[in-house]
């Protein structure tokens, strides 16, 4: 079952990456799916049920919207602050909490968080995150967690959990 | 039309790469231009994956500029960060007028 799912998606990757559906390119593609399949199922470890139900998807779908509405937004903010000719920055690494348990949510809520601009990810550590902020608001834990993570955490945690 | 609105984004990603590049100038030290280099792909380059896959709609070169983007979605935070910690490790020190420094007091 795990090995299927890794299989189909990397042919559907393969199949979009094409194009076509000349017997030739399936054919290639199938044999590469498979040797990919053999060669790295161990390593993939997601539960296969939880990719293709269609809750978790649509919580997906929803958090990318957020995330788009947030990355526009602060896009133009952190512009402003770069063509501003005083340099409007006070940058520092302060520390984020995450209530999230699955390591495959906490990376994607480092990616996000990452490419959210003015945030950047340097380290996690257990269940705390290091974050680089080019326009330090707080230095506290708890509300430093609910600027930069808190918009994003919530709806992740129906993603993965 | 649906050129007109692919060449539309295709401009405005330009556009904020050009902003990025400009940050990746004026910013002060490594990890406030590591900052800069994100914001460029988050818009920038997505516009342009964009504005490339509205010109072409669902052929070959469409479905490419998605998967394009795709991964760099997955490629650049992880290079950023890789280069943030090894940055840090390295004993590379924030600007001077930085606020605060919760991973080097952290003893990490």
């Amino acid at each position: 079952m795990n090995k299927l799912s890794l299989f189909v998606i990397a042919l559907l990757t393969w199949l979009s990456l094409t194009w076509t559906l000349n017997y030739q390119d399936v054919l290639a593609g199938i044999a590469i799916s498979l040797s990919i399949t053999f060669l790295l199922g161990d390593i993939y470890v997601i539960n296969p049920r939880k990719i293709f139900s269609p809750k978790r998807m649509f919580w997906f779908l929803y958090s990318l919207l957020v995330f788009s509405v947030y990355c526009i937004k602060a896009n133009f903010i952190i512009a402003y602050r770069v063509l501003h000719p005083g340099l409007l920055i006070s940058p520092g690494i302060v520390k984020v909490k995450t209530e999230m348990m699955s390591p495959l949510g906490r990376a994607f809520l480092a990616n996000y968080i990452t490419l959210t601009p003015g945030t950047l990810t340097v380290d996690i550590e257990g269940e705390y995150l290091y974050i680089h902020w080019i326009y330090v608001m707080t230095e506290d834990v708890e509300r430093a967690t609910g600027i930069i993570a808190g918009r994003f955490e919530s709806i992740l945690k129906r993603v993965f959990e | 039309m649906n050129e007109v609105i692919g060449l539309v984004i295709i401009g405005i990603g330009v556009a904020f790469n050009l902003l990025g590049c400009i940050g990746l100038v004026r910013l002060p030290d490594v990890y406030n231009r590591l900052q800069a280099s994100t914001k460029c792909v988050t818009l920038g380059t997505w516009s342009i994956l964009l504005g490339t896959f509205l010109i072409c709609g669902f052929t070959a070169i469409g479905m490419k500029a998605i998967l394009c983007g795709v991964l760099i979605a997955f490629a650049s935070p992880t290079a950023a960060h890789a280069l943030a910690r090894g940055a840090h490790k390295a004993g590379i020190k924030l600007w001077e007028r930085s606020v605060c420094d919760k991973y080097e007091e952290d003893g990490k």
